[in-house]
């Protein structure tokens, strides 16, 4: 898989639902989620060099997500990014087994940086059952394309589920109960990306 | 001596706990601030955070005092990068934390002994 056009395509969903993504994060957050992270990922795609293995691409992505992503969303996507092009190594072709080292160190990355665990109304409500939907497929064989389906769709139930949760984490987090009854921007824009990686797994199969 | 450096989303606010910071440093200390986007809003640049850890550090060691949320990841980010050697993240109240940060520098203390300065400044009441 070319993880170069996942970075692209990520971009792209990206962009097309900044727009809701602020909205989504005005009704708990500051407001600003989905055009902070629109021009993060625009400059992620600015940095991609198309002359280094894919896991330096990923790096140089996540560096140019912290340096121009807004908010929380910048140094824990940034450092996502970079924790996936690390587990990457220097691999030149990156299939199914890659893809999931990769979604592993991200998720272990923003458990870290952002010490977050399940339930907290975050962006780890999406990853966490991504990235588990995604070694249960791996495990029973599946390709890539099945298993980044997998990962999309679990995300997307996990972003779904942050509605009843009171947020934990972040500005959302001084609001108490009255953060419940609202999806978290966080968990969406991690679901946009994980669907991203399915368009592209998909496309490239 | 140790050094230190304030982290917040606002420059305002970040060079006035800085000010206050170095004052309590008697100018015995180097007390830098990093502050706001690269855009001159609100927010952290993680370039501005490395240029002032590096300002600051004449080898004993930086403390990194911090607001709140994008502020907290970028300074962890930057003592990752770094190894975590010499430099260290206060878990500490701001402006209180780089009082008790800087009064204890300037003693000369190292940086383990000032980072707990600044920790211990959580406990103190106010009323």
């Amino acid at each position: 898989m070319n993880v170069r056009e996942w970075v692209r395509r990520a971009a792209e969903k990206i962009e097309a639902e900044a727009e809701r993504l602020s909205r989504l994060d005005a009704a708990i957050g500051d407001g600003d989620h989905g055009h902070n992270l629109d021009r993060g990922f625009a400059a992620a795609v600015e940095a991609l060099p198309e002359d280094v293995r894919p896991g330096r691409a990923l790096i140089l992505a996540g560096r140019a997500i912290v340096s121009n992503t807004g908010g929380v969303a910048g140094p824990l996507y940034g450092m996502a990014w970079r924790q996936a092009g690390k587990a990457l190594g220097d691999a030149e072709q990156v299939g199914a087994a890659e893809v999931g080292a990769a979604l592993r160190a991200a998720l272990q990355s923003v458990q870290e940086l952002g010490e977050a665990v399940e339930g907290e109304k975050t962006m780890v409500d999406a990853l966490a059952p991504a990235v588990a939907a995604y070694d249960e497929a791996l495990a029973a064989g599946g390709d890539l394309p099945t298993c980044a389906r997998a990962a999309a769709e679990a995300a997307e139930r996990g972003a779904e589920a942050t509605i009843p949760m009171q947020a934990r984490k972040g500005r959302a987090s001084y609001l108490g109960p009255r953060s419940i009854g609202h999806l978290d921007p966080g968990a969406v824009s991690t679901a946009l990306i994980l669907r991203a990686l399915a368009d592209v797994a998909s496309r490239d199969a | 001596m140790v050094g230190i450096v304030v982290i917040s989303h606002s420059r305002a606010l970040a060079d006035g706990v800085a000010e206050v910071a170095r004052a309590m440093g008697a100018g015995k200390i180097v007390v830098r601030s990093a502050g706001g986007n690269v855009r001159g809003g609100l927010g952290t640049s993680i370039e501005e955070v490395e240029e002032a850890v590096r300002a600051a550090d004449d080898g004993d060691g930086v403390l990194l005092l911090v607001d709140l949320g994008s502020s907290v990841m970028t300074a962890k980010m930057v003592v990752e990068d770094l190894g975590g050697d010499g430099v260290a993240l206060a878990d500490a109240p701001l402006v209180e934390g780089a009082v008790a940060a800087a009064s204890m520098a300037a003693t000369g203390a190292d940086l383990r002994t000032v980072l707990n300065a600044a920790e211990a400044a959580r406990r103190h009441r106010k009323i």
